[in-house]
Order: C-alpha cells, then structure tokens, then sequence
C-alpha cells in the first residue's frame, strides 16, 4: 500500500497517469462544479414559465445586449489561453499582458451585466418577486460570483509573474487558472442559451 | 515496474503540443461566428420551430471547442476526459429528470 502510494508521484513529481496531482484534482472539481451549476440550471428550468407575477422574461430580457456581453467573456477566454501560450513559452510580458486584458475584459463583462441587473430591478424583478426572479438571480449571480473570483485569482498570477514567481517550468499554475476561467466561460454559453435565447 | 509505468506515462505526457497561437485565435473567431449565427436563429421568426434544437446544438459545439482546444482536454490523457465526462453526464441526467418530473409528466397526469 505504502509502496502503490510511493509509486504515484515519483522524486521529480512525476506520477503514473502522466499528469499532475494538481490538474487530476482540478479537473475533478470542475466535474463536480457541473453538478454544482446543474442543480441551479434545473431550478431555473423548472420554475421557467411558471411564475404568477410579472416582470416577465420576454419583457425584460435585452438579448442584443446580452449577446455583448457573452462575446467579450467569450474573448477573454481566448485571452487566457494567449496568456498561458506566452508563459509557457517564456514570454512573460506578453502573458503579463493578455492576462491584464482578461481582467478588463472580465470587469467589463460584470460591468454590462451589473447594469442589466439595475434595469431588471427599475422593471420590479427582484430576488423575492417571483419565482422567476429567484431562480435568474440565484443562477446568474453565482455564475458572477465565479468571475469576481476568477478576476482575484488572475490578478495573483499577475503578481507572481511580476516577481518571477511562475517560470516557464511552473506554467502549470496558470494553466490551471485557465481551466476555471474556461469553465466559468462554458457555464455562460449554457446560460446564455437556456435563459436567454429559449424563451 | 511501476518506475516504467511511470517514466513511461511522463514521456507520454511531454509528447502532447499545444496548438499555435493563430490556431487559438481562430477558434476564438469560430465561436464569436457561432454565437452571431445563435442569435440570427432567436431573431429570424421563421426558424422559429426548429429554434430550441438548433440553439442547444449549437451551444454545445461551442461548448466542447472551449473544452477541446482552450482547455487542452484534446490534448490531455483519455481518463481526463472520463473525470469531466462523470461531472457532465450526471449533471445531464440530472437535468433531464427533472424537466421530465415537473414539465413532461404532468401533461399526462402524471
């Protein structure tokens, strides 16, 4: 048993699936993050149509501006992995700043949706309207809350590789970052369709 | 040999390369295309019919070339995929279920 354990991660961190602790581990919490984010999905799906109260979604849903906003967090994905290429390749300016333009590009996302949210509210959707209204902000405002954390945690990859912190060797961190700020993307895709586009 | 397995597995993993920077950028333009195309499809009402098909399709394509590509799961080894896999079939299922319990069921009185 001590020996299978030994066995797994050998002296140079090397292990017996080929692929880091750290990215099996991750990899594992983005599957159960699924779950996580289906649960909300299926709330929202199953009050859909059903609340006795308006606003309802087809009244208040601006998809054009919707759409904006989708596209940029869209592009700072491809920022992201732009950033992770240049790391990986030791470029560390250019990293440094594809990953400034996936925050801005991240705040600016939280921007247009902050103000989506207002106009919601000036309609008379809130949290405790309607059922519609719980199950949107609920839904909608973890997905926000995933990217103020993806935006604190690109800013700490910023300041490691300010300090030389995040060699070409260690990239690995910021793979991993990529792979939540990814999956906080898909979750938006999925999002994007089944609330605003099926009405 | 589990010294092999493992050295073995590690030479396995420096093998896969990561795409090209352009490459990156022209998925990034296929799904800002498709996303154009989605939102036509909400738009134009003589799609009306086949809209919520045609939208989820779309959606997931866009899906798995942010998976594929962005996230190198392509590129990773195949029990990477099998972990995602897990997480996204029993969110499926679990979806499913209960569009099936809350929509489907009582239309037949169930």
């Amino acid at each position: 048993m001590a020996q299978a354990a030994t066995a797994a991660v050998d002296e140079h961190g090397h292990t017996s699936t080929g692929v880091s602790n750290w990215k099996v581990g991750f990899w594992t919490f983005i599957a159960s993050e699924c779950l996580f984010f289906g649960t909300l999905i299926s709330t929202y799906m199953v009050y859909k149509g059903r609340a006795v109260v308006g606003p309802y979604p087809d009244e208040i849903f601006d998809v054009l501006h919707t759409t904006i906003s989708t596209t940029v967090l869209l592009f700072s994905s491809l920022a992201f992995v732009l950033a992770l290429h240049a790391v990986q390749n030791a470029r560390k300016k250019a990293g440094i700043l594809w990953l400034f333009f996936v925050i801005a590009m991240g705040a600016v996302f939280l921007y247009m949706e902050g103000t989506s949210y207002l106009k919601y509210i000036d309609y008379g959707l809130t949290l405790g309207s309607s059922t519609f209204g719980s199950a949107y902000y609920v839904l909608t405002g973890t997905h926000k809350l995933h990217v103020i954390l993806g935006i604190v945690w690109i800013g700490a990859l910023i300041w490691l590789l300010f300090r030389d912190r995040i060699p070409p060797a260690k990239s690995e961190q910021v793979e991993i970052a990529g792979l939540y700020w990814h999956f906080v993307d898909i979750i938006w895709i999925v999002i994007f369709t089944l609330v605003y586009l099926i009405q | 040999m589990s010294t092999d397995a493992t050295t073995h597995a590690h030479e396995g993993a420096e093998h896969h390369s990561h795409p090209s920077a352009s490459f990156y950028v022209w998925i990034g333009i296929i799904l800002a295309v498709v996303t154009g195309v989605e939102v036509a499809i909400f738009y134009i009402e003589a799609m009306d019919a086949y809209e919520a098909p045609l939208l989820v399709l779309l959606s997931a394509a866009k899906v798995v070339l942010v998976i594929m590509f962005f996230m190198h799961l392509k590129m990773e080894p195949r029990f990477l995929t099998w972990v995602f896999m897990a997480g996204v079939v029993l969110a499926t299922f679990m979806v499913g279920a209960l569009m099936v319990i809350y929509h489907v069921l009582p239309r037949f009185g169930g």
